[in-house]
């Protein structure tokens, strides 16, 4: 047992009367990583946030090398040397990198208030080479990639010397390569001493990363543990209380000949070249690919949120003829985006009015599109109901008061409200916790049982293999692959999305990730 | 009165529960309009006159109209600073088109000389019909600016304030531009009754007007898919384009039902006023926009209803009328009018926080 850094004793929190901790206790070794994982709601990001000191604990205490730690704000966290890395980074974009680096304490010139802008630029020179960041600290935070980001975000936390540092989901909009990336740093911090706690709900990724686990369900610690004591299993039993046999639902669908979908030589210059599917009716289409592959931009053309240059779009056998997202939805199209919170749902909005937006104007009278406000209601709850969305009476309680997954049942159940025959699914569970996830499998597959066709896009390929009947891989807005059930395999589909082309045998070996 | 004498802990709740609950309630800013009336009726009893109330109605009237189509533009997360200039170049064009008299020394200048305004007046002078023709000119020239104010908004991504301003502008220009800066007299009697006419001496015509308009408008944004697609563009614009939302569309028609509501408000300004004015309403763009933002409309779009820009706009009236009767001068006038305006803006910030507060689960 190594030396405890930090401790947490009988932390208990409650927010209007609701209980989000319970006398919860953990500890923080020096030099080891230690993952946190729980389902949405379980308590992670109110725990992270009293140690992170955004929120203050109704009772319990905390002790930072035995003294007592009771940080009042995030600035106390900070002098403490304990950083957070909120999974929404908070940079400013339009400020450089060294500024961002320094921007609760600027280096001054003796101390009067004028910043020394070569002292600035020395010192995060320095933290952001010991990241492995290669860019200038004059750089502006809009110029880089959501990798590079995160590396500020570190190089913030280093240039502070800080010696607990957490990870708050920090993988969700990273591609493959600046993961691999980020889990090195994070084993150089280990070996630095310094203590981190990562969050995560890719169960993977923890098991690879972490050395001990704390397990948290509605606000308690069910288990606790080093790492190598739990598999995924377990891991997910004490999650969500029960035994979950499969991640993935039990495939039933059939697919038939009749091709619903068909893109013929889709070409956006520069975006997307050459694009050739097409998914059958009652099938699941998986399309993987890195950030940058193009995947949610080729969506985008196919349902007609953007346009293309040359190429057809074949809907049921017929030409699309106006590529425009209201032409989309007159042909059975549905598109369930991957943005939910920007692109999915008026936030402030009901749960009952999010669920009518899309069938609306089917349902309204035919002189002046009047609202018929009983057939709305009547078939929003149906489609609460059966898509078990957990929510207050929804004509009340607002969309944004939901959980991450019946935030997406209600993005999915809007659709629903007009029986589309075409599915565009852009990472649908993208943030949401394993329980969650069962059920939008389990939504996808029946759809394609009544007869849909399926299109999901997924950066996770477990995610895909689980759920489709052949996956597409894109790289570089081409193409590269196409690959059956009876093919599925990680490493195939890899190295496909790496950029080395199925079809092209004089493809280019090298698997830069492009940006 | 429970507030004199020595007030238990009771009565203090009770009164600090009955302030909430008023300064929570949609309706605050009618409370606030009747605070402002009462307080001054011993200052001013002249304010509660029959002749006052009266004045005050048909001041209430036009700046409603207006204000309901700055609402319907302000739920679209827009603006239209244009309204005042449609006003302007509507009341020159329908005067033009009705009087039946123009001095050629005043409009020998006017480009409208010879051809469309002669000495007999403008081309349907005396025809019975003038008047509905001119109401129907004057809103399709309405409509017709909206029509480009939201063109270059939704086509070419302008910011509406520019846009907005731009075609303010260049209409009130051209409407100075038209009559040289002179008022179109001479207009036909019937017209007159529009602005100050009433049925049975009970209910004015512009009240009919105006009341036409809410109903309207309020029908448009409660019932129809139209109007829940103006709350949505307003409120996500890219979400609205995910589900089928032509927003496109409905940027333009927002614009267009400010420029018809604003044609309808110049309708009956220029009753009132018996003549067309080219710098009619120019001041009248502080009072809209106030009314609609003061009756709880937001600025940022997806929020706004009709019912809450008629107290907006009895606000505005109310606080003008109260301070004319006290007979300030000008400066004082529009001093005291911006304190009671930062006054109620800051009640209105005060129980949005309280009822973010009590709401927050």
């Amino acid at each position: 047992m190594g030396e405890n850094i930090l401790a947490l004793r009988n932390i208990s929190k409650a927010f209007y009367g609701i209980k989000a901790l319970s006398d919860v206790s953990i500890r923080v070794e020096k030099g080891e990583v230690l993952g946190i994982i729980g389902e949405n709601g379980a308590g992670k990001s109110t725990l992270m946030n009293i140690v992170g000191g955004v929120l203050q604990p109704d009772s319990g205490d905390m002790l930072l090398y035995d003294q007592p730690y009771k940080p009042k704000n995030t600035m106390d966290a900070n002098a403490s040397k304990i950083a957070f890395i909120h999974q929404e980074l908070n940079l400013c974009n339009n400020l450089t990198v060294a500024e961002n680096i320094f921007l609760i304490d600027f280096p001054k010139i003796n101390k009067i208030p004028y910043i020394n802008k070569r002292e600035m630029n020395r010192l995060a020179h320095e933290a952001i080479k010991a990241v492995g960041l290669q860019c200038p600290p004059d750089t502006l935070i809009e110029k880089l990639s959501q990798g590079e980001r995160q590396l500020v975000e570190i190089a913030k936390a280093f240039s502070m010397d800080a010696q607990v540092i957490i990870f708050d989901e920090p993988t969700t909009s990273l591609t493959a390569r600046e993961t691999e990336r980020l889990f090195k740093i994070i084993g150089d911090l280990k070996q630095k001493g310094r203590s981190i706690i990562y969050i995560s709900h890719i169960l993977s990724d923890i098991q690879k990363l972490t050395d001990r686990i704390v397990v948290l369900r509605d606000g308690n610690v069910t288990a606790e543990g080093t790492t190598s004591s739990f598999n995924i299993d377990s891991m997910i039993f004490n999650m969500i209380g029960r035994d979950m046999k499969h991640i993935y639902p039990e495939r039933k669908n059939v697919v038939s000949d009749e091709k619903k979908v068909e893109l013929v030589n889709i070409t956006k210059k520069g975006i997307v070249s050459n694009i050739n599917l097409h998914a059958h009716e009652g099938e699941v289409v998986g399309i993987f690919g890195l950030m940058g592959s193009g995947r949610t931009e080729l969506m985008h053309i196919f349902f007609g949120l953007d346009s293309f240059e040359s190429g057809e779009i074949k809907i049921k056998g017929k030409l699309k003829s106006k590529n425009t997202a209201v032409q989309s939805i007159k042909q059975g199209v549905a598109f369930v985006t991957e943005n939910r919170r920007e692109e999915g749902l008026m936030l402030e909005m009901t749960v009952l009015e999010n669920l009518s937006f899309v069938a609306m104007p089917n349902l309204a009278s035919r002189f002046l599109r009047f609202i018929d406000k009983s057939r709305i209601a009547d078939k929003a709850a149906a489609i609460s109901q059966r898509l078990r969305i957990k929510s207050g009476a929804i004509e009340k309680s607002a969309a944004k008061s939901l959980s991450g997954g019946n935030q997406q049942k209600v993005v999915i159940g809007k659709w629903l409200m007009t029986s589309p025959e075409i599915f565009i699914v852009d990472e649908p569970t993208r943030g949401i916790d394993v329980g969650a996830k069962f059920e939008v499998y389990s939504v996808i597959n029946n759809l394609a049982c009544d007869g849909a066709a399926v299109l999901v896009v997924s950066s996770e390929i477990e995610e895909l293999m689980g759920i489709c009947d052949r996956i597409y891989v894109m790289s570089r807005g081409e193409i590269t692959g196409c690959v059956g059930q009876d093919e599925f395999d990680r490493e195939t589909i890899l190295r496909y999305a790496f950029g080395q082309c199925a079809f092209n045998k004089n493809a280019s070996h090298e698997s830069e990730v492009q940006q | 009165m429970f507030l004199k004498g020595s007030p238990t802990e009771r009565n203090k709740s009770d009164v600090k529960d009955l302030f909430v609950k008023v300064l929570l309630s949609e309706y605050f800013i009618v409370f606030f309009c009747l605070l402002i009336f009462v307080s001054l009726m011993p200052v001013t009893p002249h304010i509660a006159s029959r002749a006052n109330i009266n004045n005050i109605m048909s001041n209430l009237w036009p700046l409603f109209i207006i204000a309901i189509g700055q609402t319907v533009v302000l739920i679209v997360a827009g603006i239209d600073l244009s309204q005042t200039s449609i006003i302007a170049i509507t009341s020159v064009v329908g005067a033009a088109i009705m009087t039946s008299k123009a001095d050629p020394t005043l409009f020998e200048k006017s480009p409208l000389w010879g051809w469309f305004l002669t000495e007999s007046g403008g081309p349907l002078a005396g025809e019975p019909a003038a008047i509905y023709a001119a109401i129907f000119v004057m809103i399709l020239i309405g409509v017709g600016i909206g029509c480009f104010n939201g063109f270059f908004i939704h086509k070419f991504k302008m910011p509406p304030f520019m846009v907005t301003l731009v075609s303010q502008m260049l209409f009130s220009a051209l409407a100075i531009y038209l009559t040289k800066s002179e008022n179109i007299i001479g207009l036909p009697k019937n017209f007159k009754a529009i602005g100050s006419g009433s049925i049975m001496k009970i209910i004015p015509y512009s009240m009919i007007f105006a009341i036409v308009v809410a109903v309207l408008a309020a029908i448009l944004l409660n019932k129809t898919v139209l109007g829940k697609w103006l709350y949505l563009v307003g409120s996500n614009p890219k979400a609205s384009a995910v589900i089928g939302v032509p927003t496109g569309k409905v940027i333009i028609f927002a614009y267009a039902f400010s420029g018809f509501c604003a044609a309808m408000g110049s309708v009956l300004l220029s009753a009132r006023l018996i003549a067309g004015r080219p710098t009619l309403g120019q001041t009248m763009l502080m009072d809209v926009v106030g009314a609609a933002v003061i009756g709880g409309t937001s600025l940022f779009g997806g929020k706004g209803k009709v019912s809450w820009t008629l107290f907006g706009a009895l606000f505005f009236v109310i606080l003008a009328n109260a301070l004319n009767m006290m007979k300030l001068p000008f400066y004082v006038v529009d001093m005291a009018k911006g304190i009671v305006i930062i006054i109620a803006v800051a009640f209105d910030v005060l129980r949005i926080e309280i009822k973010r507060r009590t709401n927050v689960m």
